[in-house]
């Protein structure tokens, strides 16, 4: 076994430790050989840290496109020549998206809004939606509205937001090559006001915008030292119209020992399957990804993509023998 | 008629991209007359609206 392996299995699993940054960028470089005992490894550390359960998530755009930031991965900035369009979400469609998600056993629905942070007519907005979601659907409901001031994580955590999103993206050193509109420490700001106003925080990224693994290795350790309830992991799913539009798409084997390596970084942490797992990884992929350190998935479509269906996602869970988490399960 | 991936004319070009694409993907593009269309995703399913043709669901 390869030293950095059994490092890993003394002070991960046996010490619920997670991997500084030198033995994060060890478990990136194994080779493909050791990927079969990597993933192993890291499915060991969920189970016992965090246990069967996946926590089941949908997520729908209230407010879509349009955005004045530049992130060079979205189709939703109004700066490059995408094809997205503005559009609004109407409440009773918000509560019909909500039902839809619980009907599938899901006890997340989040909520995002392509913004930068958001104004008064869209915490109007939320504050209506997330009252008649409350009303009419058991679920709890999470939001992803970009940077907040003191007054708005106050409001929302008051309206009963349990979870904020907010994606640092990529490591502090490469930020500047995806975001030249807003800085790391912006992002990282709100996330500290969040943390502070007791909801949950949830704060991943996106994998192959063009990072290094060294750099990957990093954002992973800055992941950890923030210490988030939850990280959504998402690849590149490269959109027509921005600037890494022509990237290519994050190899399998990469994605999987990205998946390791964040478990082994945080063993306690929630880690999602977000977005583009679908090209990067396809069924066999995925599979081998929730066997391999991911306990939490998004299910159904993503914010402007579509994603494979829920049936076949929780068909996989029911195989595997991983139970949906419940509601009950998440107080 | 038109892409309603890329927006470009249906007959010209190769579209196989496109194709394999939407899997993934709602139509951007009016395959009528292609308008960038008003595209709502939610978990479940698409609309997809042209002023000029109407709504369009996946
Ligand atoms: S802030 Fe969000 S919606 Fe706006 S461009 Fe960046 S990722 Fe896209
Ligand atoms: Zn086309
Ligand atoms: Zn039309």
């Amino acid at each position: 076994m390869p030293k950095i392996l059994d490092r890993a299995r003394a002070r991960v699993l046996d010490d619920g430790a997670g991997l500084d940054e030198a033995g994060i960028l060890e478990v990136l470089q194994l080779p493909d050989e050791d990927l079969p005992e990597l993933l192993q490894l890291a499915h060991e550390v969920r189970m016992k840290w965090c246990g069967p359960e996946v926590e089941v998530e949908g997520i729908v755009s209230l407010k879509t496109g349009g955005c004045p930031e530049d992130c060079h991965f979205c189709s939703q900035s109004g700066l490059f020549a995408s094809p997205v369009r503005a559009v609004w979400l109407d409440i009773p469609s918000l509560v019909e998206a909500a039902k839809q998600t619980a009907a599938t056993g899901a006890t997340e629905f989040c909520i995002v809004a392509a913004v930068r942070g958001p104004d008064k007519r869209l915490m109007d907005q939320m504050r209506a939606g997330v009252q008649a979601i409350k009303e009419a659907v058991d679920i709890q409901v999470a939001a992803s509205l970009g940077m907040l001031t003191q007054e708005q994580v106050d409001e929302l955590a008051e309206m009963g937001v349990h979870r904020y999103n907010h994606n640092l993206e990529t490591c502090r050193s490469y930020f500047p090559n995806v975001v030249t509109t807003h800085s790391w420490e912006e992002r990282w700001s709100t996330l500290t006001m969040v943390r502070e106003s007791g909801m949950e925080v949830c704060c991943g990224g996106i994998l192959g915008m063009g990072e290094t693994l060294e750099q990957r290795a990093e954002f992973a350790a800055q992941l950890a030292e923030l210490d988030p309830h939850e990280v959504p992991l998402n690849f590149l799913s490269p959109r027509p119209g921005t600037p890494f539009g022509d990237r290519p798409v994050v190899e399998g084997r990469d994605a999987l020992r990205a998946i390791a390596a964040f478990r082994l970084a945080m063993p306690r942490t929630i880690l999602r399957y977000a977005g583009g797992r679908e090209i990067t990884l396809g069924d066999l992929g995925t599979r081998d990804g929730l066997l391999g350190g991911i306990n939490a998935m998004i299910v159904g479509n993503y914010l402007t993509t579509l994603g494979r269906s829920a049936t076949a996602d929780l068909e996989l869970l029911k195989d595997l023998k991983m139970p949906v988490k419940s509601l009950s399960a998440t107080f | 008629m038109y892409c309603d991936r890329c927006g470009l004319a249906a007959a010209e070009g190769d579209h196989a991209a496109c194709v394999t694409a939407r899997q993934l993907e709602p139509p951007r593009y009016c395959a009528d007359c292609r308008r960038r269309m008003k595209v709502q995703v939610v978990p479940t399913g698409w609309t997809a609206t042209c002023v000029e043709h109407g709504e369009r669901r996946g």
